[in-house]
């Protein structure tokens, strides 16, 4: 059925008011600032693994290595990064005799526990991976009852000083996402069940009470004259 | 002339689509309202890049020059080479839009909504493109 140039002409305003409603949508959609949300589901590249083992603190020769799967939104992480982590540090890693290794292990009931894990990588693209993760840590304020956590984590890199356009690139683009499910698939292949769980010489101590400065001390007397493990 | 409004409505419903993806590809819409994380994840997968262009893109510049060739068709309804154009470009849409979601299906496994309702809108355009050609073909 032909149409008259009038019919025509009004159709032709029709269009310009859907497109003009639409550029406006998106127009609002890209200048409010979303939360953020890292995927879970996502395919893992080759180089989401590549050279990155996780996160390291301490000396490469200590004679103990301590791998720590960990959740940011766990209660039982956050006790034991804030009580017994600081002696830890201060005896035992800065004095050489072990390395701590952070793997990211983020349980699916914690909604915010993957954009907490991908704001500290994003601290670290800027070598601040561990001052991110104390701060994330500390739970002041407390960003797990918040609706939109994303926005604290934006307050702490902006805080350590992080450059805050490079540091919001990084989050919306989720570049991390694959290296977290990496890490999390890591340690569910080693057996880790719960947060914390730490693996030293291949055996699994989970919880939060497993691991403390004089169990440390004691692993590292019966060590005595072997070799870096 | 129905088939060409109905053609150009379409090209730009898909058109904003497209743009709403490119945007998000870029990083400048931080999360798609999509909600099962499905669209991330074909998103962020490699074979949303085409020969070294990103999917959404090719959408968006598909999409406007379907827009363009239904209003030109919409201009000159007596001229043939606009509407067959437009059949033989949405014709082509169509089969890459196959192509993408067989690839969703069978090797990202993963379903996007967004795609999906890319995937029906290019079938639509075909099918008012195809039978607006006939319509066209019939006037004396």
């Amino acid at each position: 059925m032909a149409a008259t140039p009038a019919g025509v002409n009004r159709f032709y305003y029709l269009l310009a008011g859907v497109a003009l409603i639409g550029a406006i949508v998106l127009a609002l959609l890209v200048f409010r600032r979303p939360p953020v949300s890292i995927p879970a589901n996502v395919v893992i590249q080759p180089n989401d693994t590549s050279g990155f083992h996780g996160y390291y603190l301490g000396s490469d020769s200590a004679r103990l290595t301590v791998t720590e799967y960990a959740d940011y939104e766990c209660p039982a992480c956050q006790q034991f990064m804030t009580v017994q982590m600081p002696t830890i540090e201060e005896r035992l890693i800065r004095g050489g005799q072990v390395r701590w290794r952070y793997r990211d292990f983020p349980l699916e009931q914690h909604r915010h526990a993957r954009t907490a894990a991908h704001a500290a990588a994003c601290a670290d693209e800027q070598g601040q991976y561990w001052p991110m993760n104390r701060r994330i840590y500390s739970w002041e304020p407390q960003w797990p009852s918040q609706r939109d956590a994303s926005a604290t984590f934006r307050d702490y890199a902006r805080a350590l000083g992080l450059d805050v356009a490079k540091y919001d690139a990084c989050m919306t683009s989720a570049r991390y996402a694959g290296r977290l499910q990496a890490s999390l698939l890591e340690g569910q292949g080693a057996g880790v069940q719960s947060t914390p769980t730490f693996l030293i010489n291949g055996r699994l101590y989970p919880g939060g009470n497993a691991v403390h400065y004089d169990m440390l001390k004691g692993l590292l007397d019966s060590l005595q004259g072997q070799p870096p493990r | 002339m129905r088939a060409w409004m109905a053609t150009a409505l379409l090209s730009l419903a898909g058109l904003l689509l497209a743009l709403y993806l490119y945007l998000y590809k870029l990083g400048l819409i931080g999360q798609l309202a999509c909600g099962t994380g499905g669209c991330e994840t074909v998103q962020l997968s490699p074979y949303s890049r085409f020969l070294g262009i990103e999917v959404p893109l090719i959408g968006v510049l598909g999409y406007a020059t379907l827009l363009i060739l239904s209003i030109l068709s919409l201009q000159a309804p007596r001229d043939p080479r606009w509407p067959r154009l437009l059949l033989w470009l949405s014709a082509a849409g169509l089969m890459f839009t196959g192509y993408l979601t067989y690839l969703e299906l069978f090797v990202i496994r993963a379903l996007c909504r967004w795609c999906v309702g890319s995937a029906v809108t290019i079938l639509l355009i075909f099918v008012a493109a195809w039978l607006g050609r006939r319509g066209g073909e019939a006037l004396p």
